[in-house]
């Protein structure tokens, strides 16, 4: 029973505890009790919050008991990557400065979350301040990937992308700034969304990279991440950058998956050299997989995509190096040195010293030279001006194209270790990610196959335009659809890296 | 620690150097809530209750921008004659301080959202126009109290207490041109700007302009140059300049002590420099030479500022009778000298004595009880007029008892005495303490019989044309009456009498 709950989707979830085929009592023990089961391997979680996870179960139990409507996600479990403040659960950002640190309130993904009934089985591992692409950057070890896990699950968002592929929850919330959503969906073989910069709140996300910053929704399918993006989503006053927009109707678009007569642009400049040859095969026969379903695909330049990665960190890291400034141990968090013996200047650059980790501080120390008096302009400046550039690209693309395609990450997942000391490797991994995060369009990573060399799974991403986020989820479930139906089964089915704990996978498709 | 500084006598300063100065302004607005969050704004809460997520800093939170704070600024631009900008920024300032919760304050930088105005002044008759750079607007750091250590700043101290109340707070600065030409009036002009941009925010009503309780606070810059060389030297800023008269007194000492460093053949330091209340000196702090870089940035968690046309027009629509505008016509209506609103203006009794008139009083009436008897009051009690208990319409009301003969001068000062100590309005003291000009004729026939009966050689005197004597007389009157007379008249029946054959 509990196996069969697990391998539910959030869908299916959804309609059992709404017909009162199954608890939300029962569903959230079923994957507490995956996660009992898996988690001392795949290390998704920093923190499980049991008792709170079933008090909230059974508060939509007892609303379901009194007749009163419940939300389409209500008594579905959901794993919550720890940058989102939470009331009731620790709040550290895969950070030793803020081990232990309880927010006194919630983010508004958060209240919305409760709101909707759905549950929060804990938080997710993560790269330090979302920063990294494999959670090695976690002060609390790294999360390791459900297909193999001698590899990582990706990052920053690595944590959740790893509970979903392991069927600890059949959702989880991630943030994108420069694809931490994306790429790990892509090297854990499931979908991860970055929805339009401004559409998903940041109120009580802690602040990597403000104009970056995007949460989104992790799930096994397409239509389940199109529930819960329509969930988290929607205009929040506590969030200037929040846009005051309806939020684009992804379900009904998720439920549509249908491309005939979309156009749909292969970026020239997201391929060839540095490429995993089994991702680009898998990429191309999505790409002819697309035209089979009716999409008429051609060829877009984008020629300033090449400066992406650069102008990224350079933006990203002026940002972080001003919004992690406040962890100083003045008010909360790690406070190192306060023995009466040192100045407060001296207790705060001592906790800097201990609380960061070395991809923290490598960013903090890039941010400050990048803003400095002089070099400015050369830095900061100069990134900006690509940033517009890119974001001309995507203009100049999307009038010939409805949305445009590329591989999710250049590389399936990489051993743990393996990049751990080379960050510019490291950084490589967020190439096809970056630019929409730059220009601030909507994207979605969708599975589209195992790489032939390494039987790993491998990302198609899908961009759309501002606001357009409807149409990648149209796309995202046609390829889904199409790709399923050719193999039989979903992707998943084929991970193996937790052998034998696998759950009924049959069930509830 | 603090230095003693060679000075020159400012008279010799001030003929061998030319001063310029200039003036940032920090204004606290008094909107409700706090710049960018709904926490209270006001002052008196209990230490870090008057605070939330946003205005802690804390991991997560997110600042919006307060919609009444852009109005207050725009207003002042407006009344500083300033162009407002139909799309700006605000900026982070990065820079680590304990009592900043984020460790960066957001403020504005090259995209201020006013620009370029002037506010014109009069000084000892003579009319200077001070140019406006800026007006921008920011958030309030916290404060912090450092206890123990001889100099209550943050080195030194035992330990550091910080109240948040005060993080978030929106503050306005205000920020001159350099002000070249004014010579020896240098000192007194810069005061006169304080004192008049102080009028002109209080007229707009953005803030209580406080500036011993630091809702109005100074940073003044001073430079020297030698006397007509039409050149500008190094400057200095002075810090924490925070009454109108140590304004005036900043600027003459940094005049005084730079002439005596530039005459000594060595130059001037670019530094900040704080000022001390006590001494009216100013001891060097941090060299600016060796600047501090905030890097500045383009604030990431806001949306620009984009005031439209109709939006400025709404708000110039609202703008009130300005202070100088009031002032001309006040004067001309009132018919008072330069010097009395002069006065008026450095007392703050500008609106009190137009509510005085307005009740009733003659002009001259109010100018004089309020620059006179209530002056004094406040002096000696160390407030403000305004804080003073008593209403413009009670010392109206004391005129008018004074105009109508009810009261002399003397009585009136025991009402207004009885008002101030709390006892009620002028006429229940009036009732109260049976305080009343004796007005019959009869009473006041007997009493002055009486004291001239009682001092006949008094009374020779004047029968011998000693006018001068009546004197004595009229003060055994008003002895024997307790003062309760009207002095003239009983003159008058003394005189009547001792003329009489």
């Amino acid at each position: 029973m509990s196996g069969e709950l697990t391998g539910l989707t959030a869908a299916a979830i959804a309609a059992s505890v709404a017909a009162g085929d199954v608890s939300a009592v029962e569903v959230t023990t079923a994957h507490l009790d995956r996660i009992e089961a898996v988690d001392a391997s795949v290390h998704a979680f920093l923190h499980v919050a049991a008792d709170g996870a079933l008090r909230a179960a059974r508060a939509v139990d007892d609303q379901r008991a009194a007749g009163r409507p419940l939300g389409p996600l209500a008594g579905v479990p959901l794993a919550l990557k720890d940058v989102f403040t939470t009331i009731d659960m620790p709040t550290t950002c895969g950070s030793r400065i803020l081990a232990g640190w309880q927010p006194p309130y919630d983010a508004t993904i958060t209240k919305r979350l409760r709101r909707a009934g759905i549950v929060i089985l804990g938080k997710t591992n993560m790269d330090e301040f979302a920063m990294g692409s494999s959670t090695e950057n976690s002060a609390f070890g790294p999360s390791r990937n459900p297909w193999d896990l001698s590899r990582v699950p990706g990052g920053s968002s690595g944590g959740s992308a790893a509970a979903v592929a392991a069927f600890e929850a059949p959702l989880a919330i991630g943030t994108d700034t420069g694809g931490s959503i994306r790429q790990p969906g892509a090297v854990c073989g499931i979908v991860g969304v970055k929805p339009t910069y401004g559409g998903s709140s940041r109120y009580g996300v802690v602040a990597f990279a403000s104009s970056l910053d995007t949460p989104g929704p992790l799930a096994r399918t397409v239509l389940d991440a199109a529930l819960l993006h329509e969930a988290m989503s929607g205009h929040d006053p506590c969030d200037s950058t929040s846009l005051d927009a309806p939020v684009p109707p992804v379900v009904a678009a998720a439920r549509q998956a249908d491309v005939a007569g979309l156009r749909i642009g292969v970026v020239t400049e997201l391929s060839g050299a540095g490429y995993q040859p089994g991702v680009l095969a898998r990429f191309s026969e999505a790409v002819e997989l697309l035209e089979s379903l009716g999409a008429k695909v051609g060829e877009v330049s984008c020629p300033h995509f090449s400066y992406a990665l650069p102008a990224y960190y350079l933006i990203a890291p002026s940002e972080c190096s001003s919004n992690l400034a406040r962890f100083d141990a003045m008010r909360y968090g790690l406070r190192v040195g306060d023995d009466g013996t040192h100045s407060a200047e001296e207790v705060m650059s001592l906790t800097r010293a201990a609380g960061f980790g070395a991809e923290v501080k490598r960013r903090i120390m890039l941010g400050t030279y990048a803003l400095s008096s002089g070099y400015y302009d050369a830095y900061y400046g100069k990134a900006q001006q690509v940033r517009t550039l890119i974001t001309r690209d995507f203009d100049a693309a999307f009038e010939q194209a409805d949305v445009l395609v590329s591989p999710a990450t250049p590389t399936t997942a990489f051993p743990i270790g393996e990049r751990a000391d080379d960050p510019m490797a490291m950084y490589l991994a967020d190439l096809c990610t970056i630019p929409s995060d730059l220009a601030g369009n909507a994207a979605i990573s969708v599975p589209c196959g195992l790489a032939a060399e390494d039987g790993l799974p491998v990302g198609l991403q899908i961009m759309a335009p501002v606001l357009a986020d409807d149409r990648m989820y149209r796309v995202g479930a046609a390829v889904e659809a199409a790709l399923d139906q050719r193999r039989g089964h979903p992707l998943l089915d084929e991970a193996n890296g937790l052998g034998a704990a696998g759950p009924g996978r049959e069930a509830g498709r | 620690m603090t230095e003693t500084m060679p000075v020159v006598p400012y008279d010799g300063a001030v003929a061998r150097y030319d001063p310029v100065f200039g003036l940032e302004t920090h204004v606290e607005l008094g909107t409700v809530t706090k710049m960018f969050c709904g926490s209270p704004a006001g002052f008196g809460a209990e230490p870090n209750a008057a605070v939330c997520p946003v205005c802690l800093g804390l991991p997560g939170s997110l600042p919006v921008i307060n919609r009444a704070a852009i109005e207050y600024t725009i207003r002042i631009g407006l009344a500083l004659n300033c162009s407002i900008a139909s799309w700006c920024r605000f900026a982070r300032k990065n820079y680590f301080y304990p009592d900043m919760p984020k460790n960066y304050q957001i403020s504005q930088y090259d995209e201020p959202l006013c620009t370029d105005g002037w506010l014109d002044i009069t000084v000892a008759g003579a009319d200077f126009r001070i140019g406006i750079e800026r007006v921008h607007l920011e958030e309030d750091t916290g404060k912090s109290l450092h206890v123990g250590g001889a100099t209550g700043r943050i080195h030194g101290a035992d330990y550091s207490l910080v109240d948040y109340n005060r993080a978030g707070i929106p503050l306005v600065e205000v920020v001159t041109k350099p002000v070249p030409g004014t010579g020896a009036l240098a000192p007194v002009v810069a005061r006169a700007y304080v004192t008049e941009l102080r009028e002109v925010l209080r007229a707009l009503d953005v803030s209580d302009v406080r500036m011993e309780e630091g809702s109005l606070r100074c940073d003044v810059n001073t430079s020297l140059a030698p006397r007509g060389s039409g050149t500008w030297g190094t400057r200095t800023e002075t810090k924490n300049v925070n009454s109108l008269r140590s304004v005036e007194r900043a600027v003459q000492s940094e005049i005084e002590r730079q002439a005596a460093v530039l005459d000594a053949g060595r130059r001037v330091v670019l530094e900040t420099r704080h000022y001390h209340e006590e001494t009216g000196q100013t001891t060097p702090g941090r060299s600016k030479e060796e600047a501090q870089d905030y890097r500045y940035f383009p604030e990431p968690d806001l949306v620009p500022v984009a005031p439209s046309a109709e939006w400025v027009e709404r708000l110039r629509a609202t703008l009130p009778e300005l202070p100088s505008a009031r002032r001309s016509r006040l004067q001309a209506v009132w018919g008072l000298s330069d010097l009395d609103m002069t006065a008026l203006g450095n007392a703050g009794a500008l609106d009190l004595v137009a509510g005085t008139v307005a009740a009733g009083a003659a002009p001259a009436d109010a100018r004089k009880w309020w620059l006179g008897e209530l002056s004094r009051h406040a002096n000696e009690s160390g407030t403000e007029l305004t804080a003073l208990p008593v209403t413009p319409a009670q010392v109206a009301r004391i005129a008018e008892l004074v105009a109508s003969g009810s009261l002399n001068d003397r009585l009136a000062r025991q009402v207004l005495d009885g008002v101030l100590a709390g006892q009620g309005s002028p006429d229940e003291i009036v009732a109260a303490r049976g305080l009343a000009v004796v007005s019959d004729e009869g009473t006041l026939l007997a009493a002055v019989d009486a004291a001239i009966a009682a001092n006949q050689e008094v009374a020779a005197k004047v029968l011998d044309g000693k006018i001068a004597a009546a004197g004595a007389l009229v003060g055994a009157v008003m002895e024997a009456t307790r003062g309760q007379a009207d002095a003239a008249r009983v003159r008058e029946l003394i005189l009547q009498r001792l003329a009489q054959p």
